[in-house]
Parts: structure tokens; sequence; C-alpha cells
């Protein structure tokens, strides 16, 4: 314990994460700093001007996971976060121009869908149900900290006997369907259920959306259940733009921080984590500085923290071969882009103004995009989620503009043929061409373009790997295996370290949960 | 151990075409993928060759690492819960290196043959361990196995026999120390080591003048009883000396299947190998967090037994409560006493509990049990002060 240290934490990384956790722990009445080695605050969730007026979330562009909780406890509406759409439909493009709409307007939806099968318009809404049903059984362990299972505490095994207790209470018949469902690929769930196409890929692209997973990989359809589980306002599996994009998020994160007495110093990349003896001391900023904490708390993902924060001269080869193996290798890349209007989706147009679309007609097709990612290539037909912000957030461009935010599976970190360097204005050029088939006015409306790829989030976000969920978010690297086995509860090997961003439990996404249940287990350590 | 092999799947030593002739049993050993001999004519001769006069051990199949680059130093400091700052340049270091829970890999010797520029010497494979331990270090490490025969050259006599054989100044050659010399125009690493408790040395050439060092040894040691010696005689000394060895008195930690059969180094008796001052290396945490607790449950000893039958693989009791089981056994020849290493639980590990062993012992086909008073005494059982003098 360094109880000279002026800062009881020091927090390194201003992500969302770090800052929910900074903040709760000023909140406490901690002194607490925040070092963002950035020039700004957010992390990957920032919104950047790629044009001359045009802002647009340069990664995660949708919020559906921010917690509920986190809203509250921090007081994020009076520190300005507010949302634009609420409630975001999704309208799935095909490329002989129809469209599938699911919205939360049930007899829509069941209209939309009929015109390709009404067996699955039927179906959907006890689909729907059922998976609301288990993600309401795994909700509580979103903030919960995973359980130890040898030497546990009675708080160990009473997390345990809960997850138990709530998959039990779901019934006979629930139990088993989720015991069953649990480990298996998306397409596999989808396809027990529904017959059309259109329908199967738009569940599957979400089974598969910021991983390294195809509809086909095990264990993605318990992604559906994770996405589920997640709430925004309020609104369970409800999807929303924040005003402002993704940085007023974290820009009323960080007045929220502000407000409790959190100090927040961007320009300062952190080199090392200080350690004596086997205790964190504090951090060595790559400046030279030192900043002395009783507590460092690492926002970045589990590898940088390790490998090069604390580095492997302090941590046995056992540990540091898990953390090596954490897959984190991002699929994921995003495509900006500044428009003079909006283009021309014919006779999907009316549906566009209050949904996200989603260019996923089928289960094979983004199974065939993951192949070419599986071997190194970006997608020759990339399935994509694309959003026009600027539809009910003018703030965001001039009159009469419009920007629009792509999420691209698949772009592998691990490029073949000479890395992203080389390839990716190639890359952005191939997603435009795919959209050209659903949008063929697009390429005519352009004013910029920015691509982001995951060697881009590596470098320019620190992300290893350029993974957006600093680590997958499979049922390998879950819960109490995430980041690694014995080191699930935010603490680390080394004393008075601990993690708080997206690579610890439960992961990524604009959530604020990993943050805020480190907050909780370094009190409960102070308070010991 | 003692089946004949006679396929030639396994490697044959540098020092096969010398010591196959000799091996008039017929019975040889595997090791590390080599055929070995166990016993060359008779295991009590060899054994009171060690003692009494001077052996001549292949001990080849042992597996061999070098470790070279900027960081070497840093990377054995890693690896190892010795510090090597106390070992310097021409010195060897008897060291174990531990997992993460602090738990044995494995127990070796390292030479530092030059600052940065290390030979590690195993029984098992610790490539992958010793790799990925060099995480972020400028080391090169590599198997050199093949690129050494090795003899162990040990017994009271065995500093006479260099001695003929012309290794001048071997006689100031401290224990644990390493010298080269240059024999028939190729160089020879002597090292003041090996596993008998004895006076004796290792002798490290290139594989292809591994015949020309025996013959010169075989000569030098004519006047001297020089023996060849198996793996069956070297068991016996190596108990008598009080070491461990890996596969009989621990497992693994690497190999364990079970987590409750590892052991840390506190419990193998290994405690003064391990030192919680020096910078950061692999197990730290878990040591000092497991002396901080009053040490560990087991406790490895050293026992005496009434008797003269071996407590091979018996129980210990105290009372009627079973408290630690037997890893090594023998009736030592030149202790004439029945010796044993066992491993017991920590609160019995003293000369003052009241133990027995349960000993099962065949008596022409017939199986007699025979309960032997028995007492913690200790290691080395046997330790003549010419071993570092």
């Amino acid at each position: 314990m360094n109880a000279s240290a002026r800062h009881d934490a020091v927090v390194i990384g201003a992500g969302h994460n770090g800052l929910v956790c900074a903040a709760y722990l000023a909140k406490a009445g901690r002194r607490v700093l925040v070092l963002e080695a950035g020039e700004s605050v957010g992390g990957c969730a920032v919104s950047g001007e790629i044009h001359p007026g045009y802002t647009v979330s340069t990664c995660a562009h949708i919020l559906h996971l921010l917690h509920p909780g986190v809203i509250a406890d921090l007081r994020l509406k009076r520190h300005g976060l507010a949302l634009s759409a609420p409630d975001l439909a999704t309208l799935a493009l095909l490329p002989d121009g129809e469209h599938l709409l699911l919205s939360s307007e049930v007899q829509a939806t069941r209209d939309s869908i009929s015109r390709f099968s009404r067996r699955d318009a039927e179906r959907l809404p006890g689909f729907r149900a059922r998976l609301e049903r288990f993600a309401g059984a795994l909700r509580p362990f979103l903030m919960a900290t995973p359980p130890r299972l040898a030497n546990g505490t009675w708080r160990d095994r009473w997390t345990l006997i809960r997850l138990g207790i709530a998959i039990r209470r779901l019934g006979r018949t629930d139990m088993r369907e989720l015991l069953r469902i649990v480990g298996i690929c998306s397409a596999d769930l989808v396809e027990d259920v529904f017959e059309s196409d259109v329908l199967k890929g738009v569940l599957a692209f979400d089974s598969v959306l910021g991983s390294f997973l195809g509809p086909r990989s095990p264990s993605s359809a318990f992604n559906l259940l994770y996405r589920a589980a997640g709430e925004s306002d309020g609104r369970r599996g409800a999807l929303s733009h924040p005003k402002g994009g993704m940085g007023a998020v974290t820009a009323a994160l960080a007045a929220a921080a502000k407000s409790f007495g959190v100090e927040v110093r961007t320009a300062a990349p952190v080199a090392k984590v200080a350690i004596e003896d086997t205790v964190a001391t504090g951090v060595v900023l790559e400046s030279g500085e030192e900043i002395a904490a009783r507590t460092v708390v690492s926002n970045a993902d589990p590898r940088r923290t390790f490998l090069d924060l604390v580095g492997p001269d302090q941590l046995d080869t056992d540990f540091v071969r898990r953390v090596r193996h954490i897959r984190m290798d991002g699929a994921t890349a995003k495509v900006n882009l500044a428009l003079d209007g909006l283009p021309d989706l014919g006779g999907s147009g009316p549906h566009m103004a209050n949904a996200r679309l989603l260019i996923a007609p089928g289960v094979d097709y983004i199974e065939h995009a993951f192949d070419d990612a599986k071997y190194g290539a970006f997608s020759a037909e990339p399935a994509m989620e694309i959003t026009i912000p600027s539809l009910h957030d003018p703030s965001l461009v001039p009159e009469g503009g419009h920007v629009m935010s792509i999420m691209v599976q698949f772009a592998p970190y691990r490029l073949r043929d000479g890395g992203w360097a080389a390839h990716r204005e190639a890359f952005g050029d191939h997603v435009l061409k795919t959209l050209a088939a659903y949008m063929p006015d697009l390429s005519g409306r352009i004013l910029a373009r920015q691509v982001v790829t995951p060697d881009d989030l590596e470098r320019d976000f620190r992300v290893s790997g350029g993974h957006w969920h600093h680590g997958e978010l499979i049922l390998n690297q879950l819960f109490m295996l995430r980041p690694v086995p014995r080191f699930a509860q935010y603490r680390t090997p080394i004393d008075n370290l601990y993690l708080c961003g997206a690579g610890a439990h439960p992961g990524g996404g604009i959530m604020g949960a990993a943050g805020r249940n480190a907050a909780r287990e370094i009190m409960r350590d102070w308070s010991r | 151990m003692s089946e004949a092999i006679t396929s030639d799947f396994l490697m044959k030593t540098p020092f096969h075409a010398r010591t196959a002739p000799l091996c008039l049993s017929g019975k040889w050993g595997r090791w590390a993928g080599y055929s070995s001999v166990d016993c060359f004519y008779s295991v009590t001769e060899e054994y009171f060759a060690v003692r009494t006069a001077a052996s001549l051990f292949d001990m080849s199949p042992m597996i061999k690492y070098r470790v070279t680059g900027r960081d070497a130093a840093r990377f054995v400091n890693r690896l190892i819960t010795r510090d090597i700052g106390a070992c310097p340049p021409g010195h060897g270091l008897y060291v174990c290196w531990c997992d993460g829970d602090g738990k044995l890999i494995e127990d070796g010797t390292v030479f530092r043959l030059a600052e940065n520029d290390f030979q590690i010497n195993t029984a098992e494979h610790n490539f992958c361990w010793f790799e990925d331990t060099a995480l972020g270090l400028d080391v090169t490490i590599a198997d050199v196995s093949e690129e050494f025969a090795a003899l162990a050259l040990q017994g009271p006599l065995s500093r006479l026999v260099l001695e003929r054989l012309g290794l001048t100044g071997i006689e100031a050659m401290p224990y644990f120390g390493l010298a080269w010399f240059t024999l028939d125009e190729a160089p020879l690493l002597v090292s003041r080591t090996g596993f008998t408790g004895d006076l004796g040395y290792e002798l490290w050439i290139e594989p292809g003048r591994a015949e020309m060092l025996w013959d010169r040894l075989m000569a030098a040691g004519k006047d001297y009883r020089l023996t060849p010696i198996g793996a069956a005689a070297l068991e016996m000394v190596r108990i008598e000396a009080g070491l461990i060895e890996i596969g009989f008195d621990y497992i693994g930690a690497e190999a364990a299947l079970r987590e409750s059969r590892k052991r840390s180094p506190y419990e193998l008796g290994l405690g003064w190998l391990v030192d919680l001052k020096k910078s950061y290396f692999v197990g730290k945490r878990a040591l000092a967090e497991e002396k901080r607790r009053g040490g560990p449950r087991w406790r490895l000893v050293g026992l005496e037994i009434e008797g003269n039958k071996p407590a091979i693989e018996s129980f210990i009791y105290r009372g009627r409560t079973e408290v630690g089981h037997v890893t090594s056994a023998m009736w030592s020849p030149t202790l004439k006493k029945n010796i044993a290493i066992a491993v017991l639980e920590a609160p019995y590990a003293t000369p003052k509990a009241d133990l027995w062993a349960e000993i099962w012992h065949p008596r022409e086909l017939e199986i007699r049990k025979i309960n032997a008073p028995c007492r913690v005494v200790r290691r080395p059982f046997y330790d003549p002060p010419r071993r570092k003098a």
C-alpha cells in the first residue's frame, strides 16, 4: 500500500469503462486520476469530424448495452447523455430491392416477415420471448463479479448457486433449451426455427457482429443471448443512437466523473505500471513522469496491460501463456462516409428514417464472408450494419448533408499479403462496391471517407489485435474465464493492480459494466 | 528397467561402442530416448567402485540447453528460484525452477560459462517452458543435447584419475567449479558436479571425440580400479547422498495430472534454493505466500528404519494414522543402515515423531509385512568431507 500517494487510484485509459470506474471511485470520496494516451477521452466510444462540419461515431455507433444503473448512478442525463433515436428498427436490405423490417411494432414486423414466410412471422415472437427469458436469467450476472471456482469464498459459491437457481427457475423446458443452445452455433439455432433466409440472416448477423466468428462457429448462438441481455435506457434489447454520436456518451461520462472530483489528463500515455516487489505502486508515463498511487486500474486490454505495461519480468510464465492465448484478433472494420444527401434506397427508403440497415441477406452469405476472413482476406462480399445518425441528429452535419456509419464484417486483423497499410483503401472501395448493389447512387454522394481497420484500431486506439471487445466474446472467454481463469475478479497477479476494461467480465460493448464491477471490487479491497 | 531392449529404435550414446561390449548382464534401460546401461555386471561392485575407488557413468542422454544473448542472465534469473548473481562465470549452481503456483517443474544444474552464456542440464524436456519464460528477452535457447557427450567420473579416486590424465590444476578446482582443458586437441569441459554425493567430476566433450575420452580415462584409471557403472548403482549412491530425482521423489508440475501431486521447493527440502529477496522469478508470489502461511503441508525427509528390509513404497504411520509415504528406499551398504527418502505431513517431519513404516517384503515369493519403527534423520545420509574438499 502506497500510503503517501496523492491519488487513491490512477486509471489507465479514459475509455468508457475507465471513466465509469473512476466516477464510481470518486463518487465514494476517493481521489482519482485518469490518464489517457490520446488527445481526448472516449477510447472506442468517440465521435470524429471526417469532413468539415460532418461528425460521426468513429468506432462503436449504436448504443444498446449501456447499463441503466450506470446511467442513473452517474447522473449521465444531467451531464448531457441524450438519445436522438431511442429504439432503432432493423431494416435488412436485399439485392433485388426487397427488404425486411423488424421493429417493436408487432403487426408491422409480422407483415414484413409474412412476405417471406408466414411460418416465420408466426414464430418470431415466441423465439424472441424465449431469448428474452434466457437473457433475463443471465442479465443479473453481467453486473456480478464472476466467482472463483477453486479457493472460492462463500460469495463466490453464492454467485454460482444463484446462476444455477436462475437457470433452474426458467422451468424444465426452458432450462433444457438453454443448456442445449448455449454452446451451439447461431446458424443451427435459427435454422431450427425459421425458414426464410433473410430473417435467418438478420439474426445470424447479430450473433457475429464485432466478433471473429461466423454463424457456423461454435457458441455463436450465445452471443445472441448476450446481446439480448443488454439494455438501452431501460429498454431491453433496444438499439439507440446517442445525440452527438458515441463521443457524447463518453463526454457525459467524463463530465460526470469530473463532477465527482475525478481528474482527467489527456495526452498522458502510460509506459509502465510501477511495481515494487509484486505490488503496484503507481505508473510511469512515456514522458518519464512517475505518478504514485495506492491503486492502479487498467482500462487497457489484458494483453497490453500485462505484456506491455506490467511486463513478463513481473509475471509467471503460465500466466503469460494464458494472456498470450486470449483470442483477440479483431475482424470488424468501420467505414464512415460524409454524404451530400441521402442515398436512394428505392422502395425501402421510407423505412430508413428510424432504422439501422443490414446487409446480411442470409446465413450462407455471412458464413462465406467469414470464410474469407478465416484465411486472412477481407470478405469479398462483406456483411454490414449501417446507420445514418444524421437522420435524427441534425447537429452532426450541415444543412442537407448526412453521415453514414458502416460496420463491416469481416476484416481480419491478420491480413495476408502485405497487411492493412497496403489494403486499407482497396478495402474501402470494396465495401462501396458491395453497397452499390443496394444503393446505386451512393458513390456519387460521398464527400469524404474514413476507413478504420483493426490495424488502425490497434495503433490509434491502443487495442491489441484491434478487437472491439478487448478479446473475443466467446463462451470460453466469458464470465469466470475472462480475461483468464483465476483472474476474472478484476484483480490481477500484481497486488493493487486491477482491470476495469472490456477484457474483463462482462466484456465489450458500450456497457460500463466492467468499470462498475471493477470499482465495486476495488472498494471492497479498500475496506478490508 | 531390467528388460533387455534389443531393437534399435532407441538411440545409442556416443560411448555405446565402448559400453555395449562391457555390459555383460544385458541389462539396459531407457533414458530420454537412449539405451542406457542399467548394470554392467554387478550392481554391488559398481556401487563400491563409486564409494571406494572411481566410477565412470555415461550420462550423455542428459538434456542440455545452451542459453546465450544479451539478456541470458536475466532469463536464468527469471526462471530459477536462486540468485544467479551468486554464480560467477566459471561456476555452476544447483537450481530448481517452478511454475506460477510455486510448484517444482524440475531441479538441475546451471553452468555459467560466461557472463551471458549458460548451459542448463535437465532430465526432462523444458524447451517450451524456457522459451515461454524468455518472452520479451534477447536470448537464444538451444537444445544442445546431442552436441555433447558426457561422462560422470565419481569416487574418492576420481581426482587422481584426472591428474593421471594430465589435467593440470584439477586439484585446485572448487566444488561446483568449471574448467576447460584440451585433450588430444579436443576441447574438454570439466565440472566438479555429480549425482553421487562423493568427490566427483562431470566431463563434457564433442560426441566425435567421446570414444577417445573414454579410452584415455580408462587407461588413466587402470591403477585406480576405475569401473564403468550403470544406472542401478547410481540410484543407490544418489539415495545415500539424499539427492532427489524427478519421477521418483516428485512429479514435475508440468507433467503432473493431479494438482495435489505437485510439490513446492519447500515441500521437497529445497527451500534453501529459494531466494525471496531477489527480483521477481516465476513462482515467487506463490512461494512467498506459502512461506507466509507457515510452510507447506508436506515435507520431504530422510528416514532411518529398523531392520534391513528396504522400505520400498512403504506407507509411514504415526500410531494408526497414515502420515506419509516413502519415495526412495535402500539398504545402505556403506552406512550399514536401512534408509529412505519419504514425504511426510509437516507436523510429523521431525526427529521427535514416533513413526513406523509398513514394509511389504518378498521372501521367496511370499510377501511378509513388517512394521518397522523409523525416525526422521538429516539428509544427506552419507556426506564425506571429500565431496566439497
